[in-house]
């Protein structure tokens, strides 16, 4: 099976195109909902064929629901290992699904059907991990999607439900409603003024937990930071989402009020950190992965600061996904080596920019 | 009656000694007892035997629980242990008062606020209907064999899925 993104609306990263609600500090929004069909093992358990069967049902599911017949099926078990990172990349598909880790490589029956914010993977670490995604700050939309969807497939093939426990997973941590909402968020003023730790060690007693940038297991880069609910069970639906809603919004307000502290009490000191940041994008030859998204940190932050103007969130948040391994390889149309890999990172850094702003 | 060894203070405790022949009885108060190394507020069990008998069943059930095996997929506990993923929705069943309390422990509660789901009216029915079916004629051959233990595990996940 070839991939062919271009299929998708806008690649399938509109989610980036910085439309909604302080999208200079939150990139994105995304709600997950783990499900399970009745009668089968999970995934991880599941023989080939089972899988296969699970896909099957789904697709039926999927192709008869007004809000989903119109997603693109990715059989993500017939693609090669780049287009499955490129799809991981794009934050389209988890690691697991992708085969990328070594603990599970990629399974019979792993696909994905894609569609404007909303994705379905089936047969990750359950039958099926709905997610929906939006640009910005925008729980509400994310939510109310999701909501649409599940009830669409829950009408059309039974989930494994407990009368005490809820909705069964195969992981017991996402027991109960099976629901994660996380926002990826910016957050360098806190990092500056060094009043993160705080802040995280603050979300983790209230129930709330980070991640980098490509969720679990992943590492901190660039001060993007994505904050979820850290349990399942116990609350609503609706608890869970709106709680999150009153953390973010006093996280933000902690982030933009560190960013006048910035401002204030060390104007100059910050001015040339970032406009460093900024001449090393425009002008290096070779950069790696954590350097650009540490200077892409920078120019972001001064963005916000308004002190680069010309530039758009839009351009920067597309700069982070396309400067990754599996896009530039993409975009040249073969394997690149690391070094290779980190030439054309910086050229096409450079274009980038002087696209958007001028020589 | 008088402590037998300091003949001041009542005996509490009688102690059997077995260590030095003949087989003596002796009436010790507290404070004497307790220079022996005796304790003499133990709470004796009412049913010490059936008290007994059950901290062995115990014991047992703990050592052996790491092999219990869900019926539907096969998995055991040990497999659980070593993933952390259970082999399907029926391990709820099979495991139910260790997944409880796991669900306690991370979540801080086991029971579900949330969504309550209504299955589809056919295709529930047809493809939980058929799992339902074949747990009874294995619960059914359990019984038959007298493997009652197997029989017990099917019975409680039957009666999850009802």
């Amino acid at each position: 099976m070839t991939l062919d993104l271009s299929l998708l609306p806008d690649g399938g990263v509109n989610w980036l195109d910085a439309s909604g609600d302080h999208a200079g500090i939150v990139l994105s929004t995304r709600i997950r909902l783990a499900r399970n069909l009745e009668g089968f093992a999970f995934p991880g358990r599941a023989r080939d064929g089972e899988r296969l069967r699970i896909l099957a049902r789904i697709r039926e599911a999927v192709e008869s629901s007004p809000h989903l017949r119109a997603n693109l099926l990715v059989r993500v078990d017939e693609l090669g290992s780049e287009d499955r990172l490129l799809l991981h990349e794009r934050h389209l598909i988890s690691k697991e699904l992708a085969g990328l880790d070594v603990q599970h490589p990629v399974r019979s029956g792993a696909a994905v059907f894609l569609g404007d914010g909303i994705g379905v993977m089936v047969n990750e670490e359950d039958h099926l991990r709905l997610q929906t995604l939006r640009s910005g700050f925008n729980l509400a939309d994310a939510f109310a999607d999701m909501q649409r969807i599940d009830e669409e497939l829950g009408e059309r093939v039974p989930f494994a439900f407990h009368d005490e426990f809820g909705y069964l997973t195969s992981c017991p941590t996402n027991t109960g409603t099976g629901l994660r909402a996380s926002a990826l968020i910016h957050l360098p003023g806190l990092v500056l003024t060094k009043e993160i730790n705080k802040t995280l060690a603050g979300l983790q007693q209230i129930g709330f937990t980070y991640r980098g940038l490509y969720g679990e297991g992943s590492e901190v880069v660039g001060n993007f930071f994505q904050i979820s609910n850290q349990t399942t069970l116990g609350r609503t639906e609706e608890e869970i989402v709106d709680k999150l809603l009153q953390v973010l919004t006093t996280v933000i307000a902690r982030e933009e009020e560190a960013r006048r502290v910035l401002l204030r009490d060390a104007g100059y000191i910050i001015e040339d950190k970032l406009w460093r940041a900024y001449g090393t994008l425009r002008y290096a030859r070779s950069l790696t992965f954590d350097e650009a998204m540490n200077f892409l940190s920078g120019v972001r932050l001064a963005v916000g600061l308004k002190l680069i103007t010309g530039l758009s969130v839009y351009t920067l948040n597309k700069l982070l996904i396309f400067s990754q391994a599996a896009h530039l390889s993409h975009a040249e149309g073969r394997p690149l080596s690391e070094s290779e890999a980190n030439l054309a990172r910086a050229r096409y850094v450079r274009q980038a920019l002087a696209a958007e702003v001028g020589m | 009656m008088l402590c037998d060894s300091c003949k001041e203070r009542d005996a509490v405790v009688q102690v059997t000694q077995v260590t030095d022949p003949p087989v003596r009885q002796l009436n010790l108060c507290e404070k004497c007892a307790a220079e022996r190394g005796i304790e003499t507020h133990v709470t004796m069990p009412k049913q010490p035997l059936a008290d007994f008998i059950q901290a062995v069943q115990q014991k047992q059930l703990l050592a052996g629980s790491e092999s219990w095996r869900c019926t539907f997929c096969n998995s055991t506990l040990r497999d659980f242990r070593n993933t952390s993923r259970l082999g399907c929705a029926y391990c709820y069943g099979a495991f139910e008062a260790k997944i409880r309390d796991l669900l306690r422990g991370v979540h801080g509660t086991s029971k579900h606020q949330g969504k309550r789901y209504r299955p589809p009216a056919e295709g529930g029915v047809e493809e939980g209907g058929s799992v339902a079916t074949e747990l009874r004629t294995r619960l059914r051959r359990a019984v038959e064999q007298e493997h009652f233990e197997e029989a017990a595990k099917l019975r409680d996940q039957l009666k999850v899925m009802e």
